[in-house]
């Protein structure tokens, strides 16, 4: 297990390099001068330009540039916004109400995604199999945002019971409904994966044979197939997570969340590079490190590599 | 059939009694499939006495295994009874609800399954899938279950049986995995066990010490066996009574001796000739081989004039003119992952082996897995570099040829493989799959390619009809046919057979395997045979390499190796080959003496040598 | 053998055989050449018919691109012309699904945006299968530190998510079109059809007859075209269908959050993000453009799910 590790380790390196760069790249170097960019349609000064240049290093080579940023990324060192607040600041302010939109998300898609799919899987071909699987269909054609439109008319509307608008308030019960709707699709994902699953899992030689040893239908669902068939979906839940965390851009303006999606959007209109690079790379990163842990947590779950000889 | 009459108490019934433990009359099984209703079992009828082995024998779609599995209601979801009676100690239990059918499972009617490496759950310990079926039928919780398991693990034959109840599945060796599951089947001390092929996965050594636990265990527990085999000798050795099935049908059953002997069916009698353990064809093909070997050799050497002018060769100067191929000290060494990854332990594979194949004959190599013998293959193919050691085509060293002089070289040299199923490009019609090498090398126009695959066709008993057709809609049989005919498009003069009647039933095996003695003695071509089937090699081998852990035991002819095997590892293999020791009127069995002081099998894929190498074939398929 | 005290326990040790009439026997493996022949592709088309998701998928999918190509024979407004004049209408006779903030045609605007989707989604599937096939394909049969290199590439492109990296390149670029859409869907979106191939094309080279096929004497590259390649596509296939719809759903999101077409531009996206504060006052403007968008996308998806039960070899009877 110890090689599974490392060899695990090793590979994010690269590709948390290669992933930084990209973003970096492409925030500053598409197109045009950045700094007028940065400066938008206010003409400015080649002394001022000259300041913003060297306050953003970009007198410096590119690779050196990245390196530095990189450097500041993981001390926490991102500069000021346009509104002269620090972005750091910014971000963490806004960090935690995401977060705890993502867990509602994390809790919803779990809970109900693998409860839909065990009954789905083992009662394949059934009427109950094809109404979810119709379900989770439509739940992966509609866009979140039209998914939380319906949401907000229905449930806040009309039965009036959440509010369409977090606003100002963003409390774990005013983020319910913003959380389902940004469950939706992980939901779909997760009942369509337990499911396939576990049919596959059910017609296994082994099930057979825990059958024929005497076990109840019960003791051979719950110990040789849902054990069994549990471990993807709960690796793909893990790097979910992650993942979420970026998808919320939708969410959030959709029913207002002060959260990282709107902070992302507000900057996307302002057209705040500075911001929206530190959004997008922190949220790889958490994207990177949640499916870090999840490889990490398969190496732990599956025996046959935890005992590894 | 006559029937006993049936005893309505379900109470054991004592030793020695006249009453059947199980009773299978007129059972009817009928599977639903994407096209129509499929009857898998037609009309079975067979007893079991308490305490005795029967064996089912039959070959594929026979529905042994069916019927089997139907006892305690295992049958796959789309299958399910539809006609006669099961009568477990005269209980009719072919209707029962699940949960009363639950009662019986286990501690009544245990089950060994076939392939060992999928039928243990490779997320749970060994020791605890035991103490499952000790709580399931009531038999043991705690710590009280614990003993029992470490007890029946030993029972079984396992070695270390404490510290091997702790370990994972993964961690035990196919043998290992397969006495787990006798373990498990015994648990309980069910009346009858229901054995579905349990060896046929294993090795044969391994195969024989398994078996002959099986039944010392049974023997001293007074279970009674049900034996589902499709290998008739080992069907005759192990069981008294012996129930022949054919597509779904019993055809003829008996006691085991007699049924070998006086075969009545004609389908029994078509088995028993087939059967390579049981041939009494032995002695008859040994004098035949000696005849298709002069024709074969007669055409082979008008091949090699009619080359030799064409050719334009370096030849060796050790070279022997008669042979085709000549093997010289070839050596294969993978490199193993260890623990740490710079430092990495070589595995010899294949350990100085030479040998040479003589011109319109056959060599087989036999060996159990794991001997190297499909490496030594792949190296003459020249899919695969050595280490060290030289292959030489008629004299001519194939190392080191140019990409045009390759090519021609494999003109000559064509394999045919051991898996039907994934030997054909599912995409490829026949017709194409047979034309491919003729255009890949540019030989004839599309006129007269089309003319040589109705020939080719022709020759591996196939209808010319078959051209259109796809892979997918031919048989296992058929399709080994079609790799054969692509393997002859291009004229070849060598033919390396890698395993390739090893997973075809025994009648359709032995219909290739005449099929490829004609051919030979047709065309003159030379044979290398890989196999692990010691019986089989005795039909069709001129001489007979012995390999083992990479190593050639033993080298001579085939009737030197079979007659006076000089090592104790031949003759180990020999004494495993199942039904060899039976007589059989007018045929000579394999009489030998099982070397003593046979070493138990350790094994599991860290317990081979020195602590940090990894087992390459643990590593397969693994991200 | 245990046969002398085992016989005892049977009463009768009979020999019984079978009547010949009852049990005939057959030629050993014959031919059948009673039916047409019929390779695995025919018999998947052929179980895809017979399967009502894919019927019914397949005729909304025709439905979604006649409306794409003839928009005209559904409504006689001009989806671009829109007067403040006429805003925020109800639907009525003269405009059957409304009018929106910006005074257009809201029936117009649906069926004329179904090109729009239509289009990136189709151009974006084609760029991104032919990425990351040519880069799965090519890791996945060549194998050794180039497949290392290349799967670390894979996995950068991975990490960053389609719809950050498509605000990124957006918001550098200013202004979007049709086409800079399409391709940062591409760049973006390859990822997991890369991965796919490359799985399919590891299992399928270790096949015997691509190894029959290399005895033979033929060359490297003509045996993964020939012979890996049409074997290991079929998942590709389900995968691209499925991402078309994907790719639909993220030009609309794109265009919601506002780094996706202009607002010239007739898409679905947009004109759902415009009618964002219309939700209590006109839901039609946001109703109409959603549900051709959740159509249209789930068609595909369907189809997908069709083609995949069709093709996998698991749900197959050999």
């Amino acid at each position: 297990m110890l090689w599974y590790i490392g060899r695990r380790l090793l590979q994010m390196i690269p590709v948390f390099l290669g992933s930084t760069l990209i973003v970096y790249l492409i925030a500053f170097y598409t197109s045009g001068d950045p700094i007028l960019t940065l400066a938008g349609d206010k003409p400015i000064s080649p002394a001022v330009a000259d300041r913003l240049r060297e306050q953003y290093n970009l007198d410096k080579p590119v690779l050196v540039q990245w390196l530095i940023y990189l450097g500041n990324v993981l001390t926490f060192d991102l500069g000021v916004g346009f509104n002269n607040r620090p972005i750091w600041d910014q971000i963490a302010a806004a960090f935690p109400t995401t977060f705890r939109l993502a867990v509602i998300a994390v809790i919803v898609e779990t809970i109900f995604g693998v409860i839909a799919g065990v009954i789905s899987g083992l009662r394949k071909g059934k009427l109950i199999d094809t109404t979810l699987l119709m379900l989770s269909l439509l739940l992966i054609a509609t866009p979140t945002f039209v998914l939380g439109f319906l949401a907000q008319f229905v449930f806040g509307l009309q039965l009036g019971i959440a509010p369409i608008n977090v606003g100002r308030d963003p409390s774990w019960q005013n983020l319910l409904l913003p959380g389902f709707v940004l469950g939706g699709v992980s939901f779909a994902y997760v009942l369509r994966l337990t499911r396939t699953s576990i049919a596959e899992t059910a017609g296994a030689d082994h099930v057979r044979t825990a059958t024929a040893k005497g076990l109840s239908r019960g003791g051979v669902v719950s110990k040789h197939i849902l054990r069994n068939s549990l471990i993807p979906v709960v690796t793909f839940i893990g790097a979910d997570l992650g993942a979420l965390m970026g998808g919320a851009i939708v969410t959030e303006r959709v029913f207002n969340v002060p959260g990282i999606g709107t902070l992302l959007f507000s900057s996307i209109n302002s057209g705040e590079s500075p911001m929206i690079v530190s959004l997008v790379t922190l949220l790889v990163i958490i994207f990177l490190l949640s499916n870090l842990v999840v490889d990490l947590l398969y190496g732990v779950l599956d025996p046959r590599i935890r005992y590894a000889k | 059939m006559t029937t006993t009459s049936v005893n309505p108490t379900p109470s054991t019934s004592p030793a020695g009694s006249a009453q059947p433990l199980l009773e299978i009359k007129d059972l009817e099984i009928t599977f639903t499939t994407s096209s129509g209703p499929v009857k898998g079992v037609r009309s079975a009828n067979l007893e079991v006495f308490p305490g005795e082995t029967v064996a089912i024998v039959g070959e594929s779609g026979s529905g042994k295994s069916t019927t089997a599995m139907a006892i305690a209601h295992l049958l796959a979801k789309n299958g399910s009874i539809t006609g006669g009676q099961i009568l477990f100690e005269g209980r009719d239990i072919t209707h029962v609800s699940e949960k009363e059918i639950r009662v019986l499972r286990g501690d009544q009617v245990g089950l060994v399954p076939q392939d060992p490496m999928s039928n243990l759950n490779p997320m749970w310990k060994v020791g605890s899938q035991i103490r499952e079926t000790l709580a399931a039928n009531g038999v043991a919780t705690g710590a009280e279950a614990r003993k029992r398991t470490v007890q029946l693990l030993e029972e079984a034959g396992l070695s270390d049986a404490e510290r091997r109840a702790e370990q994972y599945p993964h961690e035990f060796s196919g043998g290992m995995k397969q006495r787990a599951l006798i373990a498990m089947g015994l648990a309980a001390r069910p009346k009858l066990l229901v054995a579905d092929e349990p060896t046929s996965a294993l090795d044969v050594t391994v195969q024989q010490q398994i078996l002959d636990h099986l039944d010392h265990l049974t023997g001293e527990l007074g279970v009674a066996v049900l034996l589902i085999t499709h290998d008739l000798g080992l069907a005759a050795e192990r069981a008294q009574h012996l129930v022949v099935m054919y597509k779904g049908q019993v055809v003829e059953s008996g006691p085991a001796l007699e049924l070998l002997q006086d075969p009545q069916h004609p389908y029994t009698k078509r088995l028993i000739s087939a059967a390579p353990s049981l041939s009494s064809r032995r002695l008859v093909s040994a004098a035949q081989r000696a005849e298709v070997r002069e024709q074969a050799q007669e055409q082979a050497q008008g091949h090699e004039t009619a080359l030799e002018a064409a050719a334009d060769r370096t030849v060796e100067a050790s070279h022997d003119p008669d042979a085709v191929i000549e093997v010289q000290n070839l050596t294969k060494s993978f490199p193993i992952r260890g623990k740490v990854p710079w430092r990495s332990t070589p595995f010899l594979a294949v350990d100085d082996v030479s040998f040479s194949l003589r011109r319109g004959t056959t060599t087989a190599i036999v060996g159990e897995s794991g001997s190297g013998k499909s490496t030594v293959a792949q190296m003459v193919l020249k899919l695969l570099e050595p280490t060290s050691g030289r292959v030489l085509f008629e004299g001519q060293d194939v190392a080191g040829l140019g990409r045009r002089q390759l090519k021609a070289l494999r003109r000559r040299v064509q394999p045919i493989f051991q898996n039907p199923y994934g030997t054909l490009d599912p995409m490829y019609s026949i017709y194409r799959t047979i034309e491919e090498p003729m255009r890949l090398h540019g030989i004839g126009d599309a006129r007269s390619r089309e003319a040589k695959v109705r020939d080719l066709l022709d020759k591996v008993a196939l209808p010319a009809a078959m051209m259109r057709r796809y892979p997918n809609e031919l048989s296992g049989g058929q399709r080994q046919r079609v790799a054969i005919a692509r393997a002859l498009s291009l004229d070849p003069e060598v033919v390396i057979c890698d395993e390739a009647v090893s997973a075809l039933d025994v009648l359709v095996q032995a219909q290739v395997l005449e099929l490829l003695n004609d051919l030979q003695a047709e065309l003159g071509l030379s044979y290398l045979f890989i196999t692990h089937d010691l019986a089989v090699v005795r039909q069709i081998a001129d001489s007979t390499l012995v390999m083992e852990k990479g190593k050639v035991v033993e080298q001579g002819t085939t009737d030197e190796v079979f007659h006076s095997p000089q090592q104790d590892y031949t003759r180990r293999l020999l004494a495993a080959i199942p039904g060899g020791s039976i007589p059989l009127a007018g045929s000579e069995t394999i009489d030998v003496e099982a070397p003593v002081g046979l070493t138990d099998e350790t094994g599991g894929e860290g317990d081979g040598g020195p602590d940090d190498i990894v087992d390459p074939f643990a590593q397969a398929g693994r991200v | 053998m245990r046969s002398d005290a085992q016989n005892a326990r049977r009463p009768r040790a009979e020999h019984w055989v079978a009547p010949l009439a009852e049990t005939p026997l057959q030629e050993v493996d014959a031919a059948d050449t009673s039916t047409a022949p019929r390779s695995l592709w025919a018999e998947a088309g052929h179980s895809l018919i017979r399967n009502p998701v894919f019927v019914i998928s397949a005729l909304l999918i025709l439905f979604v691109l006649f409306v794409a190509a003839f928009p005209q024979v559904f409504t006689g407004q001009d989806p671009r012309f829109g007067e403040l004049g006429r805003a925020n209408q109800a639907p009525g006779a003269e405009h059957p699904f409304g009018t929106s903030r910006q005074g257009y045609d809201i029936m117009a605007r649906t069926f004329w945006g179904a090109r729009t989707s239509v289009i990136i989604g189709f151009f974006a599937m084609i760029g991104s299968t032919l990425i990351g096939g040519t880069i799965g394909a090519l890791a996945g049969y060549l194998g050794g530190w180039f497949d290392e290199v290349v799967s670390r590439i894979t996995d950068i492109f991975f990490a960053v998510p389609l719809i950050l990296g498509a605000i990124v390149v957006a918001t550098r670029l200013g202004e979007m079109n049709l086409w800079t859409v399409i391709l940062v869907l591409s760049v973006f979106g390859w990822t997991n059809i890369a991965r796919i191939m490359r799985g399919a094309v590891i299992s399928t080279k270790g096949q015997d007859y691509v190894t029959s096929s290399i005895a033979l004497g033929a060359s490297s590259p003509s045996v993964l075209l020939k012979h890996v390649i049409p074997n290991a596509i079929a998942p590709v296939i389900v995968t691209a269908t499925v991402n078309l719809g994907v790719f639909i759903v993220a030009e609309a999101t794109l265009s919601f959050l506002g780094v996706g077409l202009p607002t010239s531009a007739v898409s679905w996206g947009g004109d759902i993000s415009d009618a964002r504060d219309a939700l209590r006052t006109q839901p039609s403007m946001l109703f109409y453009p959603s549900v051709a968008l959740a159509v249209t996308v789930l068609s595909f998806i369907m189809l997908g799910d069709a083609v995949r039960d069709a093709l996998d070899p698991k749900a197959r009877k050999r």
